[in-house]
């Protein structure tokens, strides 16, 4: 019963981080109709620029309240959301136009210049800031003892979910970013700012990304090729859920998260074989995902 | 009476470019450095998985993400005829590598063919991440993350044994071996291109509908494709080894695919050499790339990023642009 909820709290962790990532990348795909291969770098760049930060603050203020470290993993979170605000007008607003494989090519590009350009700010070790984790006490749960800081990350994702659940479905802004994904031209004749709300989509995606590999940083560090490794994982929860739909993302990460965890039990060996043949066998049946829209 | 035209299958400059390269190429081992010859022969090896891969990219219009995986599967057969039958013969590693990565290909590529666009290039990277997860975890069969050592083989049916300096034996004899095998593969690769069955696959990336309108079987025409590719990429996977003188998972790694792509983009995938081109200057770049700085891929990254703002073409469609405009001829859209 223990080891039961501990694996699925455990599924329940690693799913809140995938859909942090994943949903960026269906968000962007969904709007721009582009796969941004650079999009796990986003989410390592947010890793690396918290740890920074609360490195820098833990360091200077020993004794600092730890409300403050936890406020400070939104530095992440900010800095891969201004970078992309950043990235989207200067590299990728030139390509629209051109044939799609060109932008994949761009972002391929990036993703090989960001892995670099993390190792030159940060050098090849990784960074840590566990004070953040250790914050938070074991909490007791049915009997079993859970850290608390796992929760917390739990928590966030299920925050993130409907957070930006009510900003797509419930805003104003949110309309005006459907109208663009469903059709570009008609949105944009109906005086929809198109440019501006690429900018806004691309800006949200890489934010969520950067907040998952904040809130991650606590417990695995940010490391050279973490990036590379969740996009990965991330391609197989949109391929599963469909490209472009949040709630496919949100059902594609739950999945991916459960099948990664009976496979480090009981099938270590192929953890990632299976659920490479998962997404294709998906992709067999329903070419466009669980929750692809037409 | 006026004489017939006919379309020449060669050009007058493809003609003598192509044999100003054929005799540079075959000077490589009398004038150069032994380290510089293998550098050509990693560069020709790559090639003949560029000119592969652009039979997908440049001919067909789709773009995989996962020519590691018959690359790879040329490597690993190879290893493993090493591994459990003890075979050196080159001729028994090439044949066995092409009929290998055939076969994953013609496998893969009833899955993959079914899509075009960002879902073919996802799902040959889905299943290329595969092949290269059960390298990595079925270790006793593959080695792991250590890989599986292959000696230098022996070459035209064993009547060429190694000599005691792998070194120079791989910087002359097998290096002329390689070359001997790249021209065919140019000339298969050549003639596919400019078969009926070639001229179908444009007609397919150029408008599939009206493709599949005057006849042509466009799903089965993909697939056929996608099995000679796999198999050229995978003959490449098999020449490399020897020079590598060990296999290691990272060749199943979407990185490699990666650095396929690259190769041809950087060449041009518009135009027949450009590939081959791509994949010798990639070669040089990173060679020197990485002697330079550790920052190579950060180098690598940016003239990507360049060369798809300012370049698309590559490097053949800048020549080929500027030769053009200096002749005055009319530049084509």
């Amino acid at each position: 019963m223990d080891t039961l909820l501990s694996q699925i709290l455990n599924s329940l962790f690693y799913a809140s981080i995938l859909f942090l990532i994943a949903c960026g990348l269906s968000l962007v795909y969904g709007v721009m109709r582009i796969v941004n291969m650079a999009h796990g770098n986003l989410y390592a760049f947010g890793a690396y620029v918290a740890a920074w930060t609360v490195g820098l603050v833990a360091g200077r203020l020993p004794d600092v309240n730890p409300v403050v470290l936890f406020v400070l993993l939104l530095a992440g979170a900010l800095a891969a959301g201004a970078a992309g605000a950043v990235l989207e007008p200067t590299l990728l607003r030139p390509l629209y136009k051109r044939a799609e494989e060109y932008q994949l090519l761009m972002t391929f590009g990036l993703l090989l210049v960001l892995e670099d350009v993390m190792r030159l700010l940060w050098g090849p070790h990784p960074l840590t800031a566990s004070v953040v984790s250790d914050a938070l006490p074991s909490v007791s749960l049915l009997g079993l003892t859970y850290p608390g800081y796992n929760l917390f990350v739990i928590v966030i994702g299920g925050v993130a979910a409907l957070a930006l659940w009510a900003f797509v479905y419930r805003t104003r802004f949110g309309v005006m970013l459907r109208a663009t994904s469903q059709d570009m031209r008609m949105a944009s004749a109906l005086g929809i700012n198109v440019k501006r709300v690429y900018v806004q989509a691309f800006t949200i995606g890489c934010l969520m990304a950067g907040l998952g590999g904040a809130v991650v940083m606590p417990i695995s560090g940010a490391v050279l090729g973490m990036g590379v490794d969740a996009l990965v994982l991330a391609f197989v929860v949109v391929v599963i859920g469909g490209l472009g739909s949040l709630e496919g993302a949100l059902v594609g990460a739950l999945i991916v998260g459960f099948v990664r965890t009976l496979g480090i039990m009981y099938f270590a060996e192929v953890e990632l074989a299976v659920l490479y043949l998962i997404a294709a066998i998906v992709l067999f049946v329903r070419p466009a995902g669980l929750f692809a829209r037409a | 009476m006026t004489p017939a035209i006919r379309p020449r299958l060669l050009s007058r400059l493809e003609v003598g470019g192509g044999l100003l390269v054929a005799v540079a190429l075959l000077a490589v081992p009398l004038v150069a450095a032994p380290f510089q010859t293998i550098t050509v022969c990693y560069g020709l090896v790559f090639a003949i998985a560029a000119l592969g891969f652009n039979l997908l990219l440049g001919y067909t219009g789709l773009l995989s993400f996962g020519h590691s995986a018959y690359f790879g599967v040329g490597a690993y057969v190879t290893a493993e005829l090493v591994k459990y039958l003890g075979w050196t013969s080159m001729e028994a590693y090439v044949v066995a590598g092409i009929v290998a990565s055939a076969l994953v290909a013609a496998l893969f590529g009833i899955v993959c063919v079914r899509y075009t666009r960002i879902f073919f290039g996802i799902l040959t990277l889905a299943l290329s991440q595969v092949l290269w997860s059960l390298a990595l975890k079925l270790f006793w069969v593959t080695g792991g993350s250590d890989g599986l050592r292959v000696p230098t083989p022996t070459l035209l049916f064993g009547t060429l044994a190694p000599t005691k300096d792998k070194m120079d034996f791989l910087a002359y004899h097998y290096y002329y071996y390689v070359l001997v095998l790249f021209a065919a593969a140019v000339a298969v690769m050549w003639l596919i291109v400019h078969s009926p069955f070639g001229k179908a696959l444009q007609a397919i990336r150029d408008n599939e509908t009206r493709a599949e309108f005057v006849g042509v079987q466009v799903r089965k025409y993909r697939w056929i494709a996608f099995v000679v590719s796999g198999a050229f990429t995978g003959l490449a996977g098999t020449l490399w080894v020897p020079l590598n003188g060990l296999t290691t998972p990272d060749i199943l790694y979407w990185q490699f695919s990666g650095r396929i792509v690259f190769f041809v983009v950087l060449g041009g995938f518009r135009t027949f050499w450009g590939p081959i081109v791509g994949a010798l200057a990639y070669n040089y770049l990173e060679t020197y790339a990485v002697g330079f700085t550790v920052y190579w891929q950060l180098v690598l990254g940016l003239v990507l990023v360049l060369l798809v703002l300012t370049l698309p073409q590559g490097l053949a469609g800048a020549v080929e642009a500027l030769s053009r405009r200096l002749r005055g001829a009319p530049a084509v859209a």
